[in-house]
């Protein structure tokens, strides 16, 4: 095991963070101080935390619209997340992304994509810009089971793996997109499979593991930074909760839920942490603790900031350019 | 015209122009690549990359496999960490396999990030009508992307506009769909040999007339040009005005001509339907209502899928007859049928 993960303790604190955050913005949906929708991370903790915790500040990720998890885990400030989702000017994006949007490249984080498998090819060619650049970053693509299944995921892949791109495609299978079970979509077992397809190593994890997780994400990092290109990871979890907090029908089987809600990734970490690791109980109520204030301290934040001017709506649609102070933007 | 003032000027094709202007741009940023099918080793169905691969190696000029999607959106991601890249669609109607990559990302990525991140992106392609290419290769596809928020649309008529408009492109830090007329690689135009941009989002007046105006683009110059010197014999005297960049829209100049001639001809190879035709023509309407002494006419490619057929493509495409006739149809000529 490398010496440079983050402590284990950080890795529950940024568990916690992304519960009591998915927690309340669902409150925040309900309460109608969030607009659209809401893709709740709940259940899936362990597959971002995991995979960032095998990453360095000068790593990317690109991430889908359940992404909340994935930008807690790369780091990112709950206060500027909240602020975001809310439709807030000090939002990450200033209120023009919202919660499936939220792009900060300062921490690695290249965007959230609310289209399903989108982001997979750009990836691959962030991955192969920045070996270009000299640099020895790595990519991570996080997708659901839903976007294997697309066709870009499928070219995303194949070019990844002739560029030799430093990208780990890490899908995370939670058996279910929306209302259609996985097996209802494809005829294989595991995701993972299909790498084969591809002439690079497919992984299966068990995504509500999250130390099996990071070793897993660390080794496909570390054979990517060599440059010997991708892997695919699948992490298989759950989501816990519905597929949206605007999404009131759920298909899912109670008992299936049930089963799911008894291997929940943060109890068991913390039995880990505790029978294992020796931390003591009063530290892990700590740890949940201050989790909870944080997110409470990001509510606060995102409601004290106001909202974006009207007449702000048509800035940033292009860069700065000569021929857009030349008046000639329409 | 600007290259009048060149040291240097010689002859060269669209393709050779562009060839250079990648050259240049590649010489002078590191984080220039081009990415695309057959554009390494072949250097390009249409050699616009030729000499490119020897040049720069292979991890910046990348023969990719046959998936135009991966090629835009890895195009995108580059964009996102710094990198210029430039995409080469062999035929433009491919851009159906990129639109996700170009209007949902590449369009999108800045505003939707608050004007935190920038996307210098550009997607070639080439527009293959008019050679029996038929009706998957020969459609002329600009608007779609005019109707998409984010994205600067260029359409080049000549080689000197073609080699300035792809450089300002590759600088620009915002998503380009830059158009290339296939029939137009070949023809041969004045090329300065020192460097030069021509600005995005700048009309230029091929031919000053005070009668009516024109405005077309890439081979719609040419058809207007051929039409102005058939009318020039009857007395009639137009203006022909190179949009050159369709997105941003050089209203200012466009304006000062329709107020000078007060009347109207908008010349696309495109379909009749939501064209870029349709666009110039709403614009006039929009800001010089009351300049205009006529309606404003549209020429434009029949409302089909291009057919084979030689004598059925002529059909469907707009000819120079066509502009002629629209040309007198504002004036209230009476024409020989």
């Amino acid at each position: 095991m490398s010496t440079s993960f983050p402590p284990l303790e950080e890795l529950l604190l940024r568990m916690w963070q992304i519960r009591w955050f998915e927690l309340r913005a669902m409150e925040l949906f309900e309460e109608k101080l969030i607009r659209g929708s809401v893709h709740p991370y709940i259940g899936m903790e362990a597959i971002a935390v995991g995979a960032c915790a095998a990453l360095g500040n000068d790593d990317y990720i690109t991430s889908t619209h359940r992404g909340h998890g994935h930008c807690v885990a790369k780091g990112l400030d709950l206060k500027l997340m909240m602020a975001e989702i809310i439709g807030r000017e000090d939002g990450y994006c200033r209120g023009r992304g919202g919660s499936m949007h939220i792009t900060a490249i300062d921490r690695g984080m290249l965007g959230a994509d609310a289209i399903v498998a989108g982001s997979s090819a750009i990836a691959v060619g962030a991955a192969h810009a920045l070996r270009l650049q000299g640099r020895d970053s790595v990519v991570v693509c996080f997708f659901g089971d839903g976007a294997s299944n697309q066709g870009i995921l499928h070219e995303a892949c194949n070019l990844g793996a002739v560029l030799d791109a430093p990208v780990v495609f890490v899908c995370e299978n939670n058996e279910w997109a929306i209302s259609t079970p996985v097996a209802a979509a494809t005829r294989i077992e595991n995701i993972a499979d299909r790498a084969a397809g591809y002439g690079f190593p497919g992984v299966i994890v068990d995504g509500n593991d999250v130390l099996a997780v990071r070793d897993v994400a660390a080794e496909a990092v570390a054979r990517a930074r060599a440059g010997k290109g991708p892997t695919l990871i699948e992490a298989k979890s759950y989501r816990i909760t519905p597929h949206s907090a605007a999404t009131k029908t759920d298909l899912r089987p109670p008992e299936e839920l049930d089963a799911w809600r008894a291997r929940d990734p943060i109890l068991s970490f913390s039995r880990y942490l505790r029978n294992e690791a020796g931390v003591e109980p009063d530290r892990l109520e700590q740890l949940e603790e201050q989790a909870r204030r944080e997110v409470e301290e990001a509510v606060e934040f995102a409601l004290a900031s106001p909202r974006p001017e009207p007449e702000t709506a048509l800035e940033d649609v292009f860069a700065p350019a000569e021929w857009a102070t030349a008046g000639r933007l329409s | 015209m600007s290259e009048a003032a060149a040291d240097s000027v010689r002859e060269l094709t669209m393709s050779e122009a562009l060839n250079e202007a990648l050259h240049e741009e590649m010489n002078r940023d590191a984080g220039v690549f081009v990415i695309g099918e057959d554009i390494a080793t072949f250097g390009g169905l249409f050699q616009v990359t030729s000499g490119l691969l020897e040049r720069f190696g292979p991890r910046r000029v990348i023969d990719a496999p046959i998936s135009e999607a991966a090629q835009a959106g890895a195009a995108v991601g580059a964009a996102l960490v710094g990198c210029r890249p430039v995409v080469e669609l062999q035929i433009a109607d491919f851009v159906s396999l990129v639109m996700d990559q170009v209007v949902n990302h590449a369009g999108k990525w800045r505003y939707m990030s608050g004007g935190r991140v920038t996307v210098p992106f550009v997607l070639r392609a080439a527009v293959s009508s008019g050679i029996g290419m038929a009706a998957q290769h020969s459609q002329t596809l600009e608007a779609w992307f005019v109707h998409a928020p984010g994205l600067i649309v260029i359409m080049p008529s000549t080689p000197y506009d073609a080699k300035g408009l792809l450089k300002a492109a590759i600088r620009d830090d915002n998503p380009v769909v830059f158009l290339e007329k296939r029939l137009l690689y070949s023809r041969p135009g004045p090329v300065p040999t020192e460097e030069y941009i021509v600005p995005i989002g700048v009309a230029d007046v091929k031919r000053e007339g005070g009668d009516v105006t024109v405005v077309t683009y890439a081979q719609g110059v040419h058809l207007a040009l051929q039409a102005a010197r058939q009318l020039a014999r009857d007395g009639v005297d137009v203006e022909v005005i190179d949009l050159r960049t369709l997105k941003p829209f050089d209203m200012e100049t466009v304006a000062t001509s329709v107020r000078k001639t007060g009347r109207l001809v908008a010349v696309t190879e495109a379909v009749r339907a939501a064209s870029m035709a349709s666009e110039i023509v709403a614009r006039v309407t929009d800001d010089e209502f009351d300049s205009l002494k006529a309606p404003p006419v549209r020429v434009t490619a029949r409302d089909t899928p291009m057919p084979y057929s030689a004598s059925l493509e002529r059909a469907v495409l707009p000819q120079v007859d066509d502009v002629v006739r629209a040309i007198n149809r504002v004036l209230g000529r009476v024409t020989v049928p």
